[in-house]
């Protein structure tokens, strides 16, 4: 750790990592209640359950996000942190709202929730992934604010590099495509086509600017390859994610009371979707090929390497199964799509916060530049445990989902969605299965912070 | 990457390209938005339905259910509920305020929601307006 101000990283990336704890039980409870019905209603419905499976998740990743922009930028632009005090209190901030939010998921029916939190005055709840009352939307945006704030004024004060640039943008896209969420309209159209200005330009958009910068800074650590060749790539990388992405929006718009010109908008440009994401395989791997040095920390480049791949299968390979117009028809609103949300979500922006987190917390721990090789190896086993189990739960919900596309909307007698559910109950099964033991693959990965803190690092 | 390509080529494109492609989806967005009345004629607003979406958001329906295929994919498809009910307002309340109030064991269930005369029939004039959303020929069959 260069700057003693990086530290402030190290709040926001255990309490993402707590959180991620959260999400993990939460989806093992949906799990659950897809093949035992009944299981803990009515005390936690599903849609409870799963308000708090997907929002832990995004607030998760947000602290992940900003523990990075902590870390990163003031080792990018050759400065202490413009404010570590502001950072420290925003953390606090964000905590206290994202944890009172959950809570009040869980203590009082969601009505009674929005009832208190004077919904009615500003109406932004009871929308997939934004749920959260509208309160909570406002300090998001104060959090992000001074966040935004606090990160532009290192990167002035400092060293200007394309990583912080690509970074900021990407972080400022963020914050501006949130205030979508404040956007409510009664036509069920217009709220659809205005919420995916959110989600769709959220995941496959500025988030990928995001991403991409990371990989990126943690690429130029670990292997030493020069500083041009990867802010190159890194340019190429992003260009492609947004002119592809962009219009690829279209492909939410096929069946939602717009225009049908989207299916060939949509068609097109998110079939090539999946372009950005190969290029970051393909540069991750070359960069460590390429690599001047061997780094210590092994685990981060294996995290780097891992959310390459994974991204790739999960938002490219899986995005692309399912978004051609014509194949949409049968598979919008199905398990299909669940799989393909898992994998993408887990590839992209799991591995990408594991990826800095692991390159980042042995410095925020005063060590030298790595774990103990006890320790690495470890967490090597976490990436292994989570990410095969995550393969598997995508596969199974891709099981499930093809069997409910015949089952329900393609046979010549297209049977009840209820009746068909039941039929898939053996591929929700194995789910939960793989779903356990990506748990245990949590818990190794924790454990893997506790191990062999005493011993020495490898010398690479 | 080859010598000839620079960084400044990958940046000039990231910028250009982004901003072009960008401007293309605000012009889109622009037409899209004019568009989705003149598609939607039969979908007519009223301010009951207005009160039924309304209660759907408070109540977190989409949790469970899918509303023109998107949402939870716990629950049936919910645009299309008033034609599979037999274009019947009715029979969406009466299913709605049936639910048993502790489940049924084994199996997914709905909630109780407790709803008024007036809410039931509020959310049934939303579904009914979500029916006759024109979503180009989806879902493939009655079934959602």
């Amino acid at each position: 750790m260069k700057y003693q101000s990086q530290a402030v990283a190290k709040y926001y990336f255990i309490a993402a990592i707590a959180l991620f704890v959260g999400q993990i039980l939460f989806g093992l409870i949906m799990g659950l209640q897809y093949v035992m019905g009944d299981f803990l209603f009515p005390e936690i419905p599903f849609n409870v359950a799963r308000m708090v499976h997907t929002n832990l998740l995004i607030v998760w990743l947000l602290f992940g996000f900003m523990g990075s922009a902590y870390y990163l930028v003031p080792e990018e632009a050759e400065t202490e942190l413009f404010s570590p005090k502001l950072a420290l209190i925003m953390f606090w901030v964000f905590l206290a709202a994202g944890v009172l939010t959950i809570l009040g998921y869980l203590m009082v029916p969601y009505a009674t929730l929005a009832d208190i939190t004077g919904n009615s005055l500003l109406p932004t709840m009871g929308r997939e992934f934004l749920e959260q009352p509208t309160i909570t939307k406002i300090g998001i945006v104060v959090v992000a604010l001074a966040f935004l704030f606090n990160i532009g004024m290192t990167a002035l004060k400092g060293r200007k590099t394309v990583i912080t640039l690509v970074l900021l943008i990407g972080l400022l896209g963020l914050a501006v495509f949130f205030l979508f969420s404040f956007y409510n309209p009664i036509n069920l159209v217009k709220d659809k086509f205005y919420w995916w200005w959110v989600v769709h330009l959220w995941v496959e958009g500025v988030w990928e600017l995001i991403l991409g910068a990371i990989l990126a800074f943690v690429l130029i650590k670990t292997t030493g390859v020069d500083r041009e060749v990867i802010e190159k790539w890194l340019y190429i990388i992003i260009a492609m994610s947004l002119i592809t992405g962009i219009i690829g929006t279209g492909h939410h718009y096929y069946w939602i009371g717009t225009p049908r010109y989207w299916q060939w908008w949509g068609s097109i440009f998110s079939a090539m979707e999946p372009i950005p994401f190969f290029m970051m395989t393909i540069f991750a791997f070359n960069m460590v090929n390429q690599r001047r040095r061997n780094h210590p920390n092994q685990a981060a480049v294996l995290w780097a390497l891992g959310t390459s791949v994974m991204a790739f299968l999960g938002a490219g390979v899986w995005g692309f199964m399912h978004t051609l117009a014509p194949v949409n028809y049968y598979t919008h609103g199905t398990q299909i799509t669940a799989a393909h949300g898992h994998l993408a979500f887990f590839g992209a922006y799991v591995m990408i916060v594991l990826t800095m987190i692991s390159y980042a917390m042995p410095m925020l721990r005063g060590r030298e530049a790595a774990n103990s090789n006890k320790s690495q190896v470890v967490e090597m086993w976490s990436f292994w445990l989570m990410t095969v189990s995550m393969v598997f739960i995508t596969l199974f919900l891709t099981g499930a989902g093809i069997a409910q596309v015949y089952l329900q909307r393609y046979s010549d007698t297209p049977q009840a969605f209820m009746v068909v559910q039941e039929k898939l109950a053996t591929f929700y099964w194995m789910r939960e299965v793989a779903g356990v033991v990506f748990l245990i693959g949590l818990i190794t990965y924790i454990s893997s912070f506790f191990v062999g803190g005493k011993e020495a690092e490898e010398i690479a | 990457m080859s010598q000839t390509f620079t960084k400044s080529m990958a940046r000039n494109i990231f910028y250009g390209g982004s901003l072009f492609f960008f401007l293309l989806f605000i012009a889109l967005s622009v037409d899209t938005s004019e568009a989705i009345p003149k598609q939607n004629a039969k979908a007519i607003i009223t301010p009951q339905v207005a009160m039924g979406k309304r209660i759907w958001e408070d109540n977190d329906c989409i949790g469970c259910h899918t509303i023109l295929g998107e949402g939870a994919y716990f629950a049936p498809e919910l645009g299309n509920v008033y034609k599979r009910f037999g274009n019947s307002t009715d029979a969406i309340k009466a299913f709605i305020k049936s639910r048993p109030k502790n489940g049924i064991p084994g199996r997914r269930s709905m909630p109780q929601f407790n709803f008024n005369e007036k809410q039931l029939s509020a959310i049934a004039a939303f579904l009914k307006y979500a029916s006759e959303i024109d979503t180009n020929g989806w879902p493939p069959n009655i079934q959602g």
